[in-house]
């Protein structure tokens, strides 16, 4: 049983199957634009705000990632595991290449 | 003996965010030989063909990338003159006790503009690639573990004043230019291959805005199949692939970009050819990294990667 993935900022849903990341199941909506580089928690270009839901994580570096940042669920999307349905925000780079009109398919 | 000096890029210590999951990706998926760990918990690899303890030093950190490239010298005279050199220059240099690196002698190390520690070193101890020196076989059982490169071969590294560090390393270091990419503008570079030897380049830089960057560490193969099972054993154990199996039209490398587990880019990559210091660089335009093939030969396009995903 998979968990659906809501990004606020564009109304698009996602199903996300477990042990999978937010990232890699983002990937399967086909849009240009959703920034996937190292799916590794270090080079920082999939971050993400956890508005609602509860997911669980892998390293991230702190680099892109502050221990603020993160227990306010600020996260990288390529480490982090949805338990729950779950809501985001997309934030930074991320943010400019999923939220430009000319993204969406 | 024609090669002197800097002989060749000889240890490099990555920062992963997990130890073992790190050590499992360099010793068990690409191949390297373990061949110790320190006080700090540091663990140190190298190639089976290598025949210096390491090449690879693995320090878990909270930060992907690259703490320092270290190249290795002719003997302790030639350590001693580059430092000089480099101060001569105007760098400020530090002298790391040797020891502090396993099986490894005092390097001198000093900062680039582009924000990287560079070390020199004259003394690793030799412990061979497992072969006999007399009358040696061809190659070991190590070099069909994993992926199994023969050597560390270079890093493309990132940061800025990349035409600052050009000047380092070929006006004090004795290296010399190979290719390059210019600026959109074509006023100056904004990619620089180097070379202290007969490979096509053995350190690159990309022009940068954030300091002390790694795009990627680099590890040969001997052939274009190799590159190939290369890409079957990183399917087979979940590596994410950047780019590749392809070819580069810069070096003409060819090559598969991957990422380890803390996001760090590694190269798998053979060929190229073999330049010397009396060749005229080769030159490509900013769109000939892209549209030209600089970058993928085959597939003619800048993969947006290329210039955004770093560590």
């Amino acid at each position: 049983m998979g968990v659906n993935v809501h990004i606020e900022d564009t109304g698009e849903r996602y199903d996300c199957v477990p042990g999978e990341s937010l990232l890699k199941a983002m990937l399967r909506l086909g849009r240009r634009g959703i920034p996937s580089g190292c799916h590794g928690g270090g080079c920082g270009v999939c971050k993400v705000e956890i508005t609602r839901g509860a997911v669980t994580t892998g390293a991230m570096s702190r680099a892109h990632v502050s221990a603020d940042e993160e227990a306010r669920g600020c996260l990288l999307a390529c480490k982090a595991y949805p338990l729950s349905d779950v809501s985001l925000r997309v934030l930074g780079r991320m943010h400019k290449n999923v939220c430009r009109p000319a993204a969406k398919a | 003996m024609a090669l002197t000096g800097v002989l060749r890029p000889g240890h490099a210590q990555l920062r992963v965010l997990n130890l073992e999951e790190g050590v499992h990706h360099y010793r068990d998926v690409l191949g390297m030989v373990e061949t110790g760990r320190d006080e700090q918990g540091r663990v140190y690899l190298k190639c089976w063909d290598e025949r210096d303890h390491n090449s690879l030093v693995l320090r878990e950190a909270d930060q992907a990338g690259i703490d320092f490239v270290g190249f290795k010298v002719l003997d302790k005279a030639t350590l001693d003159k580059l430092e000089g050199d480099l101060r001569a220059y105007g760098l400020a240099t530090e002298r790391i006790p040797a020891g502090e690196l396993l099986a490894t002698g005092e390097r001198v190390r000093f900062r680039l503009p582009s924000g990287h520690d560079i070390e020199l070193y004259a003394e690793k101890r030799a412990v061979g690639n497992g072969l006999q020196v007399l009358n040696p076989a061809p190659w070991t059982k190590a070099s069909e573990n994993g992926i199994a490169p023969v050597r560390l071969d270079h890093c493309l590294l990132y940061g800025p004043n990349i035409a600052e560090v050009q000047k380092i390393f070929c006006d004090v270091l004795g290296f010399y230019l190979v290719e390059r990419v210019l600026t959109p503008d074509g006023a100056g570079n904004v990619a620089i291959w180097l070379s202290c030897s007969h490979k096509v380049h053995d350190i690159a830089f990309v022009e940068h805005p954030e300091p002390g960057k790694l795009h990627h560490l680099s590890f040969l193969l001997e052939s274009w199949e190799e590159v190939l099972r290369a890409a079957d054993i990183m399917a087979m154990n979940n590596v994410t692939v950047d780019i590749g199996p392809t070819r580069h039209g810069v070096t003409r490398g060819c090559t598969i970009y991957a990422w380890d587990p803390s996001g760090n880019r590694f190269e798998t990559f053979m060929g190229g050819y073999q330049p010397y210091p009396d060749y005229e660089p080769t030159t490509w335009t900013f769109d000939g990294l892209g549209a030209g093939g600089g970058l993928d030969y085959p597939q003619r396009k800048l993969h947006e990667s290329f210039l955004s995903v770093v560590t």
